[in-house]
């Protein structure tokens, strides 16, 4: 027994994705993580940060320091990494449109300590092309986009080689609603397009190329069938072998290992009985670490209260234990790999690599991953798969226990503390980190910044790479949100996806069928008492992009009867407020996941007040615990829901009887 | 039973004029109301809103072409070039509805590719669904595109073309313009099903395609030549492209060209009273059928009355279906003739 510890496999790398208010404050709970065993560390920015505007920015107004850590300038990087040795630390980061920026900042400080950027390791995520899909933290088109991504690649193989540039998720395609075969078949189509970018480039010889295919790193989602996620990440593996090899004839089989990061599934945890998704949570983690040819090589695992709001330290730890208990108590590390050998794996493997390989034939047909998002198309897949999800869970067929079956607890005493088992943010953070965003302005040189944004404004003209510009503007002191805006003033600014609208056409009725029948006739009639169809707006305010929550609203909305006005992201209040205006609704549905409801919905009802739509119904859905969702209702919201509630027809009944009571109609209540 | 508020419509009509969104948004919301106290109160504001100047007033525009070939990128750079030169412009965006058996509902998703960032004052944006109306184009757009006309500059319809649509938004705009696919099988349909006779402007959009544009926008100019409907205008093909931002500056030239052609030549306010009289015709028979029209003395008979009260068309527009109404009373007197009741006579065209 003693013996075979010493033939034990390294464990993988154990990170927490963490970060929140301000660098001091993210820096004080890495310290605490690494000290309690965490092996490398995960940055999570907030959005404006990711999104590539100053804390000061109209639209960044609630949302400094939510559901990440601001970084402004190199001076709140120093901070964040403040005791942390940037040479010995393996740092990955969530970032993806401002990804550039972000990398640029690090070796920038690491340039500033004395530091060898040879030396840093770690992640960017930095791909772009899920933003597009999920997510929705892009800035500018999906041209400009990629040569982002291809810049990063080309300077960091040269520069900062034991550095993964591009992280290629599938993980964000898995929560937009992706099967299986869906997620093989569009990263790889993905890590194609970047690698056929970079090579297109020219920048990097043939023979150094297969460095590149080396360096491309993947960011995978596993959930609840672990069976068949185990059967996927062995199907990546085969799968990305056989790509490198024959399309970009990479030789050496080592360079073409597929190397992946794990989130375990957030999307399947659950509001009601939370702590069940502590054993989710265990189960997910399985699926990664079961296989040793298709081991995970960092593993970040989310909290058992993420359905409820942030994380508390106390929480994260907990998660960063379960890692630990199954690398360094259990005996997974002492085997080969225990799969190997069984014809039920070899044959699940088998038919999931077919799946994909038929849909990567399709997406190459319609011209690549951009012609096909352009287009719509993986879009309406997506958006089917998830709908598809949706009713199952509706229906029964998919049990979810606590949700929609074993719905019986007992009190929990984890949930029954003072600060609602969540964090909270300190909302003088946003304060602070804008006067300290102000004082730098102040403190820095001009007319270095000056000449650092020229520098970078005619890289990105001229197509030169446009990381040594950009590191330039982080030694000189420019901030995130001028970094951003000079690129846009370049590339542009991308106009969010239409998918949604195509993708409805070729869904089936939704639901069960007499449900929704009834369903229409209600909004139908109530359409005829007030003389007009229902018209509904669905906005989300902030700059929190994941709208996968509006857009299953709207579809259904729309399937039931609604004339929806579908008005995307990324919009401040002022905007919510005209649109309702222009476009004559009846009821305004806003989306916040951010956190930051309580700020923005209150800006909403104001600017509506101010146009004389004082009794313009809002309602709004997200994240948001029980004693926010109250004194949103006090402000005047009039319906809060949150993860707990699933069933849209319920929401949409409710939709209905919300407009029915603001126009002096009758409720008419939950359906029989 | 209910409490619809609905608002003093010679108020509202004062406020419009003035240029208030509040009320440019409450008279649409008016006019979309179907409520009997509101199509009176319709038809007052309408009246109110009436005079000399409706013939003259702005640029009513008609924007159509198959889905994907960009319309709506090709409006939103539209409105920044005239945004730019101080103009303000109102858009109504139609979107299909989904079919009555499957909830009628619709996904409006013009908007969100139409507005720019920033906030601007001197754009309004509303987003109809046809609702499965006959021709394609709702027949609430005709109203509200003239409430718009009274206090914007320009006033653009944009719709998805599925054939019957260009003859309706025909006639409604003083300049129709048709926005072509580069290579696309819809533009192939279209040239040969003599819907060409209809636009006064082609844009080929995505012009950075290059050799495809080029192909599809000659072919265009041969068949666009050969229609003779108005001496002295040219029917110009404009290569654009909206994601590249070419081309937006001549083409917008191309619309306030076409105005002045109309003024000039006279045609202006012929034109817009002949479309008057044309949905008022349109909206009877959609609502009461051929048998209705004939209760109200026949189609010629309509017509020719309605030509006589050209600046009040929608005042003659309610007579006539209070008229019809009466009469059908008399003809049948349990049902009330509405739109749902009598679905056959729709498809009469």
């Amino acid at each position: 027994m003693i013996s075979s510890r010493k033939k034990r496999d390294q464990p993988w790398l154990m990170r927490t994705y963490s970060g929140h208010s301000s660098a001091r404050a993210s820096n004080a709970l890495y310290r605490t993580n690494l000290a309690k065993g965490q092996t490398g560390l995960s940055v999570a920015f907030d959005l404006p940060t990711q999104t590539g505007y100053d804390a000061d920015h109209p639209l960044a107004r609630g949302e400094v320091g939510k559901v990440g850590v601001p970084i402004s300038h190199i001076g709140d990087m120093d901070q964040l990494f403040d005791q942390i040795p940037l040479d010995q630390m393996n740092t990955s980061m969530t970032i993806n449109a401002t990804a550039a920026w972000l990398l640029s900042l690090y070796i920038g400080l690491a340039q500033r300590r004395g530091i060898d950027p040879r030396k840093l390791s770690g992640t960017t995520q930095n791909d772009i092309i899920k933003e597009y899909l999920s997510r929705g933290t892009y800035i500018y088109p999906p041209g400009p986009s990629m040569r982002l991504i291809a810049d990063t690649i080309n300077y960091t193989v040269r520069h900062v080689p034991k550095w993964n540039p591009t992280n290629i998720c599938s993980y964000h395609l898995q929560e937009a609603g992706a099967t299986p075969v869906q997620e093989l078949a569009y990263a790889l189509c993905t890590a194609m397009a970047v690698l056929d970018t970079v090579k297109a480039s020219g920048e990097i010889e043939v023979a150094a190329f297969p460095q590149v295919v080396e360096r491309i790193s993947f960011f995978v989602n596993a959930g609840m069938r672990f069976v068949e996620e185990c059967c996927k990440l062995r199907a990546f593996g085969e799968m990305w072998d056989e790509l490198t090899a024959t399309r970009y004839q990479v030789d050496d089989p080592k360079l073409r290992r597929f190397r992946y990061g794990v989130q375990v599934n957030s999307l399947g945890l659950t509001e009601p009985q939370p702590e069940n998704n502590v054993q989710r949570i265990v189960l997910e983690m399985l699926a990664v670490v079961l296989s040793r040819r298709a081991r995970a090589r960092a593993i970040q695992l989310p909290a058992w209260n993420e359905a409820m709001g942030l994380p508390r330290p106390w929480d994260q730890q907990w998660a960063l234990r379960m890692q630990q208990v199954m690398a360094f108590e259990t005996d997974l590390l002492e085997y080969e790999d225990i799969l190997d050998g069984s014809p039920v794996i070899a044959a699940k493997v088998a038919d999931l690599i077919e799946g994909a390989k038929k849909e990567i034939e399709k997406v190459e047909e319609q011209g690549g991953i951009i012609a096909a998002i352009e287009s719509g198309y993986i879009k309406r897949e997506l958006v089917g798969s998830h709908m598809h999800r949706l009713r199952a869970i509706e229906s029964g067929d998919l049990q979810i226990i606590g949700v929609n079956c074993f719905q019986e607890t007992a009190e929990s005493p984890l949930t029954g503390g003072t600060d609602g088992a969540i964090m909270k943010i300190d909302p003088a953070a946003e304060r602070g980190q804008i006067e300290r965003l102000q004082a730098h302005r102040k403190s820095r040189n001009d007319a270095d910044v000056r000449a650092a944004l020229q520098g970078l404004a005619d890289a990105a003209k001229t197509g030169e790479n446009i990381m040594p510009s950009s590191i330039r503007c982080a030694l000189a002191g420019v901030s995130t949100g001028e970094w951003g805006d000079t690129l846009r003033a370049v590339f542009g600014e991308f106009r969010p996806p239409t998918g949604i609208d195509i993708a409805i056409d070729s869904r089936q009725v939704l639901g069960q069928k007499d449900l929704v029948a009834e369903l229409r006739e209600r909004v139908a009639d109530t359409g005829s008492a007030l003389g007009r169809p229902l018209k509904l707006l669905v906005g989300k305010p902030g700059l929190d992009g994941h709208s996968n929550g509006a857009e299953q609203v709207a579809v259904k909305a729309r399937d039931v009867g609604f004339e929806v006005v579908y008005d995307g992201i990324r919009l401040t209040p002022q905007q919510i407020a005209q649109a309702a205006e222009e476009e004559g609704v009846h009821l305004v549905g806003l989306s916040i996941l951010s956190g930051s409801h309580m700020e923005l919905a209150g800006a909403v009802l104001r600017e509506l007040h101010a146009r004389d739509l004082g009794n313009l119904p809002v309602i709004a859905g997200g994240i948001i615990p029980p004693e926010d969702a109250e004194r949103l209702k006090a402000l005047g919201v009039r319906a809060v829901y949150t993860p707990k509630d699933f069933n849209l027809n319920a929401i949409m009944v409710d939709m209905v009887d919300v407009i029915r009571e603001c126009n002096g109609l009758q409720r008419l209540g939950p359906r029989p | 039973m209910t409490q619809v508020k609905l608002p003093d419509p010679e108020q509202l009509a004062l406020r419009i004029l003035r240029g208030e969104r509040a009320a440019v948004a409450s008279g649409l919301n008016l006019l979309d109301n179907k409520l009997a106290e509101a199509r009176s109160r319709s038809a007052r504001l309408l009246a109110s809103l009436s005079g000399e100047h409706w013939l003259d007033a702005g640029h009513l525009i008609g924007i159509t072409g198959p889905p994907g070939a960009g319309k709506s990128s090709l409006v939103s750079a539209l409105i920044r070039a005239w945004r730019s030169s101080g103009r303000s412009v109102a858009v109504l965006a139609v979107d299909p509805s989904s079919r009555p058996e499957l909830g009628g509902g619709a996904l409006l998703g013009d908007r969100i590719r139409i507005k720019n960032s920033s906030h601007d004052e001197g754009l309004f944006i509303r987003s109809l669904a046809n609702r499965n109306q006959l021709g394609g184009v709702a027949t609430e757009v005709w109203p509200m595109s003239w409430l718009l006309l009274t206090c914007f500059d320009i006033v653009v319809i944009e719709t998805v073309g599925v054939g019957q649509t260009e003859i309706d938004i025909a006639e409604i705009g003083d300049t129709v313009c048709y926005v072509a696919q580069p290579a696309s099988g819809d533009t192939i349909q279209y040239l040969k099903s003599g819907i060409i006779e209809i636009p006064d402007i082609f844009a080929v959009n995505k012009s950075d395609l290059g050799a495809a544009a080029r192909k599809t926008a000659a072919e265009i100019a041969r068949s666009a030549s050969r229609q003779d409907r108005r001496a002295d205008w040219d029917y110009p093909v404009c290569l654009v492209s909206a994601a590249m931002s070419t081309g937006i500056e001549q083409f917008r030239d191309h619309f306030d060209r076409h105005r002045s052609f109309l003024t000039n030549a006279g045609l202006l306010g012929k034109l817009r009273a002949r479309h008057q009289s044309a949905w008022v015709v349109r909206l009877l028979k959609e609502e009461f059928g051929t048998f209705g029209l004939e209760l109200a003395g026949g189609r010629t008979a309509v017509a020719e009355r309605l030509s006589k009260g050209v600046l009040n068309q929608f005042e003659e527009y309610e007579r006539l279906r209070k008229q019809i109404l009466s009469r059908f009373m008399s003809v049948s007197r349990p049902s009330s003739p509405t739109k749902k009741e009598h679905p056959d006579e729709q498809a009469i065209v």
